[in-house]
């Protein structure tokens, strides 16, 4: 089944269109890639999926339930409240700059979520919440403070604090490009091992080699549109000529 | 001084302390209560709110507290009673400082960046776990020393009640030194000083408390 899909959305702020008719899906355990130059409109994709920005025309459904929707006379329409909750608890995001919760420590800032909201047993949470961290190779870190920690740290502390509350599908959007490039590293290896844990992964990066290497799909978007849509092979050896531009900035990664 | 006198200089700390407490009580959350007011969608009641804080902000306090007090005479004709001096100075002083406390929280809310907000939205927190979890405490941090300028300022403006008569302790003090001595005058000065460096005192403690994070 899909746990996502997007029908036709676009979204303009004032008269500049930034999506124009985006339609794409994922399957459950599916990774997906979307690259693409800055400016191309795919923080704004993954801020509509996420309902962080509302759409103008098209839907989004997750397992096949509309979360929200333009009617037909143009109105953005909402699932009903207790369904969008539902809803919401499919999906996590990933920031760009973290967004971790300065004044709670490491373990409260994953746990804070699952208990509070998700109304699980403290004690419980915590235990999970400690694998997660020695997961992300963090173990030693629970009672620390975002400040105390360095950019990959603290990203992989966000990966734990979304993970915590156990989505269906986890967006990230550039989740190494605030940081120092030899910390992008210690990331993408905790994204490549989510791998088997099974959930969706809809990331945008500009790491080419890692999208190529972990995505079961690569989408190109230029200007508010999807130019390209394939296996990695397909899109990374496409003959398209804007795909093929962009692509080239990055050629040696790639060989 | 004679025993009486510093008895009643005495009383008139107690007064004093008093209407600072009692302001600080009240106007602190008014204020947040003022704020949200002032950051409204609707227009009408930001502007209302607007207008109430430029008000509040741009007329004596002193002018205010006499409003309060002969208001209910002048304007429904309402018998005021003697008790209702101190109540007036209450009332004054915490819509007074209400305006003033919102003007910071709302600064405060303000600075916060979206991302905060947005993160908490995809963790699934509702609006007012998200306000008073994750935005309030962080905004305490940051208008921490924009408070304790105010509240410094209201030690010291608790002396305005002498407008009302209020037995408060400036009030005491120049009723005392009238009758020819400058040492109630002293001693009023000297209590307003070590107010106000616990004042200091406690609100750097806060501060200090507060330093674990950025
Ligand atoms: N909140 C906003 N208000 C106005 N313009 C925006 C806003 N967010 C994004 N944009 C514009 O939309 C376009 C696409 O932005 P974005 O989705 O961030 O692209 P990308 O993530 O691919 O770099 C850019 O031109 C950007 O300036
Ligand atoms: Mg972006």
């Amino acid at each position: 089944m899909n746990i996502l899909e997007i029908s036709h959305i676009e979204k303009s702020f004032g008269n500049i269109p930034v999506l124009k008719d985006i339609s794409l899906s994922v399957s459950d355990g599916e990774i997906l890639s979307i690259i693409g130059p800055s400016g191309s409109g795919k923080s704004t994709l993954l801020r509509c999926a996420t309902m962080l920005e509302t759409l103008d025309k098209g839907e989004v459904r997750y397992q096949g339930n509309r979360a929200v929707w333009a009617d037909n006379g143009g109105n953005v329409q909402f699932a009903p409240k207790k369904e969008l909750k539902e809803i919401q608890r499919l999906y996590g995001l990933v920031f760009q700059n973290f967004n971790l919760f300065p004044h709670y420590s490491v373990m409260k800032n994953i746990i804070d979520a699952p208990v509070h909201v998700q109304k699980r047993k403290k004690e419980e949470a915590a235990k999970e919440a400690r694998e997660l961290l020695k997961k992300m190779g963090l173990e030693d870190k629970a009672d620390a403070y975002p400040c105390q920690l360095s950019g990959g740290q603290c990203q992989r502390v966000a990966i734990a604090r979304a993970l915590a509350l156990n989505p269906k599908i986890l967006f990230f959007d550039e989740p190494t490009s605030a940081l120092d490039p030899e910390l992008t590293g210690e990331v993408l290896k905790v994204i490549r091992s989510l791998a088997d844990l099974k959930i969706a992964m809809v990331i945008v990066t500009h790491e080419m080699a890692f999208a190529r290497d972990i995505s079961d799909k690569v989408i190109f978007m230029a200007d508010g549109v999807i130019v390209e849509e394939g296996t990695p092979e397909q899109v990374f050896a496409s003959g398209n000529e804007r795909t093929q531009a962009f692509l080239g900035r990055y050629g040696d990664i790639l060989k | 001084m004679g025993i009486s006198q510093i008895q009643q200089l005495i009383g008139g700390m107690g007064v004093s302390i008093q209407i600072f407490t009692v302001t600080l009580v009240f106007s602190l959350p008014l204020g947040l209560i003022v704020a949200f007011g002032r950051m409204a969608k609707n227009p009408a009641l930001q502007n209302l709110v607007k207008a109430y804080i430029s008000i509040m902000r741009g007329t004596p306090l002193m002018l205010q507290l006499m409003v309060v007090y002969f208001g209910p005479f002048y304007l429904f004709g309402i018998k005021i009673g003697n008790s209702y001096r101190l109540w007036a100075v209450f009332i004054g002083f915490t819509i007074n400082y209400a305006a003033y406390f919102a003007e910071i929280y709302r600064s405060g809310i303000q600075s916060m960046p979206a991302g905060q907000y947005e993160a908490a939205q995809i963790l699934g927190y509702s609006k007012s776990q998200t306000f008073f979890k994750i935005i309030l405490p962080q905004v305490i941090k940051r208008i921490l020393p924009a408070l304790t300028n105010e509240i410094i300022t209201l030690v010291k403006d608790t002396s305005l009640a002498f407008t009302l008569s209020v037995m408060e302790m400036f009030t005491v003090a120049k009723a005392l030194a009238a009758k020819g001595t400058m040492a109630p005058l002293l001693a009023a000065g000297i209590f307003y000083y070590v107010f106000n460096l616990l004042v200091a005192v406690v609100m750097e403690k806060a501060e200090k408390k507060l330093d674990y994070y950025r």
